[in-house]
């Protein structure tokens, strides 16, 4: 176990290392440098020069990036020119209110995807399973800019049970965020019920016609008692990873949601970033981001690897 | 002659196994009707895109507009017509570039092995944490949103995944018994990638690269919603929605009908693909398992 946990978490770091090299490099190869992205239009030459000389002072781009991530290490992630306060301070509240959200999305989400992914599963090709692979189709395929529109246009516009739009400041206390929560948290709990659920119902599928599931029933094993003992935990098991890259995509990613509902999580903060250049802050969300999807799937990894009495023999 | 018509009564075969899925059939029926839309809009479109009227903003469906007007007075029937060309063409050549730079790499991995297809799969796997979308907007606000950028960036973020598909099938071809034959008669590499590998994943990369094409309109339109897609007054589904959400209350047929529209497109897309992947034998669920 010890050996793994490490090896993954190796892997995790060499991840995070890759990513931010490839976000940095970017970064610096764009036209339009930080100098003239942070002193704007007006800039005479003279301050552009001197701030370019005091970037390049810094020493060159491989000097520079070692600098950042160490001082990234340390909680440090620059100051944002456009902001004027450090970058890990302007993400910070934000990161909160994303995780509040992607909360309470996936408190929705991920039982419900459960249980309808299994109920399709042991129903197979019946009512239940025609019906959710259309649902699933239209969560997965459909922008989630439409569809979280569309939840707008019906339930709040026509049908006036959910509030619409969030019209929150960024730092606004929790008590205010929580009552505008529900559309947004209903939309991005669709999207992601919809692959769970998909996934959820082929690992059952594979359980269900594995082998030792024929042979407990060939036993006379009763049904109830092979879908609660054999089937449901061997196929919760890659139900655990789905789930925790899910989760990771609830946090990390479907920005278009958060900025169709105004909220103020990293969604709205990664828009005014880039189309304020701010770069700092870009690579900071960049780099956060990253961190998530590889500290999510690092702990799902481990779980799984915890809990699979089959992966414990192996060593390699 | 013999082997044009073996390649014809192929494809009557694979059309029919399409066609006899009722979502294939769907499928079909309306990217087929998307992609006539698209080629007839220009000349059938009752007004002009761009033209503004002040005195016809915000005017409900009737005989003179269809789907009413928007709020600076233009036609929705005309806009939403014309909303799908810039993307589909945009993003048929970034699924094109995707999937040959994905295959050239998948292959290569696959085929060489060893040390070089190691770091390879561990390098995507890696950039499967990147914040793709955050990247493309980077890229889409420095270098601006001309087509050639937005095609050449997607195609590089989705040529990953296509290199993934191109590895996994290249690995399930090389060991078999006839490509130890070609090498055996010491053909060179190249020969056997494209003339023995090649046609056997040419289906796989194929179904994979329809597939992509309806991700790709998904990340695409998402793009034009932000204002980094499609640049106004060219009418396009993704900022038409975004345009007309603000005026949600007021005009919701603005926004519905670019909806409905990008919706059923992208689902055509994805119904055909799909039907596709079953009628040529491809289990697609197999390698999304484990990616």
């Amino acid at each position: 176990m010890l050996g793994f946990a490490l090896r993954r978490v190796t892997v995790g770091l060499a991840t995070l290392v890759a990513v931010t090299l490839l976000m940095f490099l970017s970064v610096s190869a764009l036209p339009g440098d930080q100098c003239s992205a942070s002193l704007g239009r007006t800039a005479t030459e003279g301050a552009l020069a001197r701030c370019r000389q005091e970037i390049s002072g810094q020493g060159n781009i491989a000097v520079r990036y070692v600098r950042w991530t160490a001082s990234a290490m340390t909680g440090d992630l620059g100051t944002s020119h456009v902001r004027k306060e450090p970058v890990a301070a302007a993400l910070a509240p934000r990161l909160f209110n994303t995780f509040v959200l992607a909360s309470v999305a996936a408190g929705i989400a991920f039982p419900l995807a459960i249980v309808l992914g299994v109920l399709a599963a042991l129903r197979r090709d019946q009512a239940v399973d025609i019906g959710l692979p259309t649902l699933t189709l239209i969560g997965m395929t459909v922008p989630e800019f439409v569809s979280a529109t569309m939840l707008v246009l019906v339930f709040s516009i026509w049908l006036g049970w959910l509030p619409g739009i969030s019209m929150i400041p960024p730092d606004a206390p929790i008590s205010r965020i929580l009552p505008v929560i529900a559309t947004p948290a209903l939309a991005l709990a669709f999207i992601s019920m919809a692959h769970t659920m998909r996934m959820v119902r082929s690992c059952t599928i594979d359980v269900l016609e594995s082998c030792y599931v024929h042979m407990a029933r060939l036993r006379g094993v009763p049904e109830r008692l092979v879908v609660w003992r054999h089937v449901l935990p061997n196929a919760m098991l890659p139900a655990i990873g789905i789930i925790a890259l899910q989760f990771a995509t609830l946090l990390a990613g479907v920005v278009v949601i958060k900025v169709v509902f105004n909220y103020p999580g990293l969604g709205r903060l990664t828009m005014d970033a880039i189309s304020n250049r701010d770069l700092p802050l870009v690579l900071g969300i960049a780099a956060t981001l990253a961190a998530i999807y590889v500290a999510v799937t690092l702990v799902a990894d481990l779980l799984m690897f915890a809990l699979n009495p089959r992966l414990r023999t192996v060593r390699s | 002659m013999n082997r044009t018509s073996t390649a014809l009564s192929d494809v009557r075969r694979v059309a029919k196994a399409v066609l006899v899925q009722p979502s294939g059939a769907l499928g079909l029926v309306i990217l087929v009707f998307h992609v006539l839309m698209m080629v007839v809009a220009p000349i059938v479109v009752p007004y002009d895109y761009a033209a503004q009227s002040a005195s016809d903003m915000f005017l409900p469906p009737s005989s003179a507009h269809w789907l009413g007007t928007d709020n600076l007075g233009r036609d929705v029937l005309t806009r939403v017509m014309l909303g799908g060309q810039a993307a589909a063409v945009t993003t048929v050549l970034a699924t094109t570039v995707a999937v040959a730079w994905g295959a050239v790499a998948g292959i290569t991995a696959g085929y060489r092995g060893g040390l070089f297809d190691e770091l390879f799969m561990r390098l995507i796997d890696s950039f499967q944490a990147v914040p793709w979308l955050l990247f493309v907007m980077l890229i889409a606000v420095t270098l601006g949103n001309a087509p050639i950028v937005l095609i050449l960036v997607l195609g590089f973020c989705y040529g990953l995944q296509s290199a993934r598909v191109a590895r996994a099938a290249t690995l399930d071809i090389v060991a078999r018994d006839y490509i130890w034959a070609a090498k055996a008669r010491g053909e060179p590499m190249l020969t056997i990638l494209w003339q023995e590998i090649m046609p056997n994943i040419r289906n796989v990369l194929l179904v994979d690269g329809a597939m992509q094409w309806s991700w790709m309109l998904l990340w695409f339109s998402s793009l034009s919603f932000l204002g980094l897609g499609v640049s106004p007054p060219h009418p396009d589904w993704g900022l038409m929605i975004s345009d007309a959400r603000l005026y949600l209350t007021v005009i919701p047929w603005a926004a519905l009908a670019p909806m409905i529209a990008l919706s059923t497109f992208i689902i055509g897309i994805n119904l055909t693909a799909d039907a596709f992947g079953k009628a040529l034998g491809i289990d697609r669920s197999a390698g999304e398992a484990g990616a």
